[in-house]
């Protein structure tokens, strides 16, 4: 009966984020189309083929190995939130992990699936109003939030964030963790085209390596 | 009717994606809330996940609105207010107009940009970022089902399998902020910048740990990401004061 009631959810899940899916998906074509029939405009043909053939390759790739990286680590409400309002690795994953942590609960069991899924959407909500009062406010926000002052905070979210993510999950995995911290480590330092713009390629990298290493360890009766 | 890249037709189009997104996630929000509650998850526990997981969001949700701004520069508000609430990031966003406007043979910031090419870029933006929308309804269900049906084979290996994916993301973040410490070598010290934010705000959740380990102070671990991040972000104006 249990059994039943975890299906039923779950399968209610993916029903309703395939809908969610597929609708955002049509609105977001009909968006540059409303725009080129409000201003009677077409796109520029040249433009587009050789500004897709520049862009599209690279960021399919990328999106394709990320949607397999990420959906096992989100679950399926997170997954069909944040691969609509974005900012994974940044906000809504650590978001994720942290919660599941703070309530005491397993990633891959029902309860994990239900607080990522909160964690995410509260996240999403709360980022999504942020931007609309940003939007709203942006004339006085901007001499603000781009004062010189602030700009070295703003450019270390992402240190700042992992540190004290690291911390819990480190320590909690350290046996797991030392050699793909340490790899990672120096592939970072000695490879010069490793930088805030190739992270997001290394993170399915470092999933990999992980997963394997920990696979042989398992095997060998080390964890 | 004469185009520009901050007419109100476009805050109207981008209000009306923003406004079914933020309505998805308040959906799938109250879905889990109700399953939560047949499952009889603690109520008290929720509502500290939630005010816990708003105030995470925060300081990151601020640095989101300052891409809109520097976005703005070239694009109007309205689109990159669009595309930062759906999908998009500072990086790839720059990077896909870029392309599409220097492939129209214009300079991307120097350029006002027609309705035309407004469009393209808008075309150019949308297409190359969607790849997830398609692909998770496609595969989700699949890869959720080898996930229950490998706990069931194994238990252990499935936990240590989900412990190893999130290892393996914050392994490359945590190898990401040594990139640039060899700059050293050179008298520049700017690439210690994020090791030494780093090391402040793991200090400072250890910090957090202890407080709540020794002095009880239970409330304190529904914050400490939050106060670590914010805490790691405010010390990087003094430590990059001291090292530029």
């Amino acid at each position: 009966m249990k059994r039943q009631e975890k299906l039923s959810y779950m399968d209610g899940v993916h029903r309703d984020g395939r809908i969610w899916s597929l609708s955002i998906m049509v609105l977001m074509l009909l968006y540059p189309l409303a725009i080129c029939l409000m201003f009677g405009a077409v796109p520029d043909g040249k433009g587009l083929l050789m500004g897709l053939v520049a862009t599209a390759p690279m960021y399919w790739a990328v999106g394709i190995v990320e949607t397999f990286t990420y959906i096992p680590m989100l679950g399926a409400g997170g997954s069909y939130i944040s691969f609509i309002t974005g900012n994974i690795s940044n906000l809504k994953l650590p978001c994720a992990l942290s919660a599941m942590e703070q309530m005491g609960v397993k990633a891959n069991s029902e309860e994990g699936e239900i607080v990522s899924t909160i964690a995410i959407a509260v996240s999403s909500i709360v980022t999504t109003v942020i931007i609309i009062l940003g939007v709203i406010l942006i004339v006085p926000l901007t001499p603000v939030l781009n004062a010189p002052v602030l700009a070295p905070a703003f450019a270390q979210i992402l240190p700042a964030l992992f540190g004290g993510l690291g911390v819990v999950f480190i320590s909690r995995n350290w046996k797991i963790a030392v050699a793909p911290i340490a790899l990672m480590m120096i592939l970072f330092v000695f490879v010069p085209a490793l930088d805030s713009g190739t992270v997001g390629i290394m993170v399915p990298v470092g999933v990999l390596l992980t997963l394997l290493q920990t696979r042989i360890m398992y095997k060998k009766g080390m964890l | 009717m004469e185009f520009s890249v901050n007419h109100p037709m476009l805050f109207l189009l981008s209000g009306i994606l923003v406004f079914v997104v933020l309505v998805q996630s308040v959906w799938f929000l109250v879905k889990a809330l109700r399953r939560a509650r047949e499952l009889g998850m603690d109520k008290t526990k929720l509502k500290k996940l939630i005010v816990s997981a708003a105030t995470f969001t925060v300081a990151p949700a601020i640095a989101i609105v300052i891409s809109v701004m520097t976005l703005s520069k070239d694009l109007g508000v309205a689109l990159p207010w669009m595309r930062l609430s759906v999908v998009g990031s500072l990086s790839y966003e720059t990077i896909a107009a870029s392309n599409a406007v220097n492939a129209m043979g214009l300079e991307f910031g120097s350029a006002a940009l027609n309705a035309s090419q407004f469009a393209t870029v808008t075309v150019v933006m949308t297409l190359s970022i969607m790849v997830g929308i398609w692909l998770v309804p496609l595969v989700a269900k699949k890869m959720q089902n080898g996930m229950i049906s490998m706990e069931k084979r194994d238990k252990k290996w499935s936990e240590l399998f989900t412990a190893a994916m999130f290892i393996g993301m914050i392994s490359a973040f945590v190898g990401f902020v040594f990139c640039d410490v060899l700059s050293v070598v050179e008298a520049d010290f700017t690439g210690v910048i994020p090791v030494l934010v780093m090391a402040v705000s793991a200090l400072i959740m250890l910090a957090s740990g202890l407080l709540v380990k020794k002095l009880k102070w239970r409330w304190l671990s529904d914050y400490a990401l939050p106060i670590s991040l914010v805490l790691g972000m405010a010390s990087a104006i003094p430590i990059t004061a001291w090292l530029s």
